[in-house]
């Protein structure tokens, strides 16, 4: 079982007040946690990683948790999530899907028990790699008005031998949402996609 | 002038290891950016102290965003810098009159001390321009271990008629000092250099 050797951990909290239309009186704020994290498959090709999801899960679990805190610390504001990884140039990317499920399941659980699927991205990149992770409703994926992402990335990660992990929470829509399609208050919440 | 922030966006960066080396406590370091509306944009204006009024106001309210960003009291901040970015519509003259003449004098007020001048650069670019803020102990500018910068970076600004506005503030130098020169416990705190 690989340690695991945190060097960085960043968190970007974004408010956002308009996007050229009406001045909306509660900012939708999206918030996006990374950790930077020693890849302990760089460099050679190892059949057996699937472990290393199981020492990720209390990374994952206070990544998820500080998250919530940089947003107020209310399971009940967040609305919309999505995460990432981003590889260094000595690792592959089935690295970066072993963050699935430590990553995924700490915001569900956090969040009482979340329906929707986390919706993610990944790819292998060097230093200064910028991610566009993606963002859906927590219950239902179908929500079009909650569809959105947020760029995440810092200048001196992924190194070589390094991954970045990514969790995103936001707090509602769209600032100015109005194409249509299913709406939050419209979830069944039965099966994570209405 | 809140009607014409469009965004705010904080950043919290820690470092917990180094070349494999444990850093602890953690350095930490955090922005807050705003971006704003110039009111200037695509055509040259003479006076701009409409610019240096908003620089007052976000002087104080970008300190105080970083300031709960890092979870510490304003005397307990050991370096500061400050930064723009100017849309392609505007000139880098605006960039100046909203960093030189008021930003400074509330965030030191928050502080509560700040003798050293505050570390400054500005641009002009389009939207996810980086802005490298630097940072210098906020009380002598000679304190060598804190002669830093924090690359941020906000994707969607600034458009063309936007600013982007930056102060970073630390409770740190660099992770692993050891190049000489002033050290902090040497500093008279009298000019603001040494």
């Amino acid at each position: 079982m690989p340690e695991i050797k945190l060097r960085k951990r960043i968190i970007t909290v974004e408010e956002i007040f308009h996007e050229g239309g009406p001045v909306s009186p509660a900012p939708l704020r999206r918030a996006a946690v990374l950790a930077v994290i020693h890849n302990p498959f760089a460099g050679k090709y190892i059949a057996e990683i699937g472990g290393f999801m199981d020492d990720l899960k209390p990374l994952g679990m206070e990544m998820a948790k500080s998250l919530l805190h940089a947003l107020g610390g209310d399971p009940k504001i967040i609305e919309g999530y999505g995460k990432g990884t981003i590889v260094g140039q000595n690792g592959e990317l089935e690295h970066g899907a072993l963050w699935h499920v430590p990553g995924g399941y700490a915001m569900r659980e956090i969040l009482g028990g979340a329906k929707a699927i986390v919706p993610s991205t990944k790819k292998v990149g060097g230093p200064g790699t910028r991610l566009d992770v993606p963002v859906t409703h927590i219950n239902a994926s179908y929500v079009r008005s909650h569809f959105d992402s947020m760029e995440v990335g810092l200048a001196d990660a992924p190194r070589a031998n390094e991954v970045v992990l990514a969790l995103v929470m936001t707090t509602g829509p769209r600032i100015h949402a109005r194409v249509g399609g299913l709406k939050a208050s419209e979830i069944k919440g039965e099966d994570g996609l209405r | 002038m809140t009607s014409k922030i469009r965004k705010i966006v904080t950043f919290l960066e820690e470092t917990h290891t180094e070349m494999g080396r444990s850093v602890n406590p953690p350095t930490r370091r955090a922005a807050a950016a705003a971006v704003i509306e110039n009111p200037f944009a695509g055509k040259y204006v003479e006076d701009l102290t409409e610019l240096a009024e908003i620089g007052q106001v976000l002087g104080s309210l970008l300190t105080e965003r970083a300031l709960a960003t890092l979870g510490i009291p304003g005397p307990s901040v050991e370096s500061y810098g400050k930064a723009a970015a100017v849309g392609e519509n505007g000139e880098l003259e605006h960039a100046a009159a909203i960093l030189h003449p008021k930003l400074g004098a509330p965030v030191r007020k928050l502080l509560g001390k700040g003798a050293a001048l505050i570390p400054s650069s500005k641009k002009r670019g389009g939207p996810g321009v980086s802005l490298d803020i630097p940072l210098g102990h906020k009380d002598a500018a000679f304190v060598r271990s804190h002669f830093d910068g924090m690359e941020i970076r906000v994707n969607d600004a600034p458009r063309a008629n936007e600013i982007l506005v930056a102060i970073a503030l630390t409770d740190s130098g660099r992770p692993l000092p050891r190049v000489g020169g002033l050290t902090k416990d040497q500093i008279q705190g009298q000019d603001g250099l040494r």
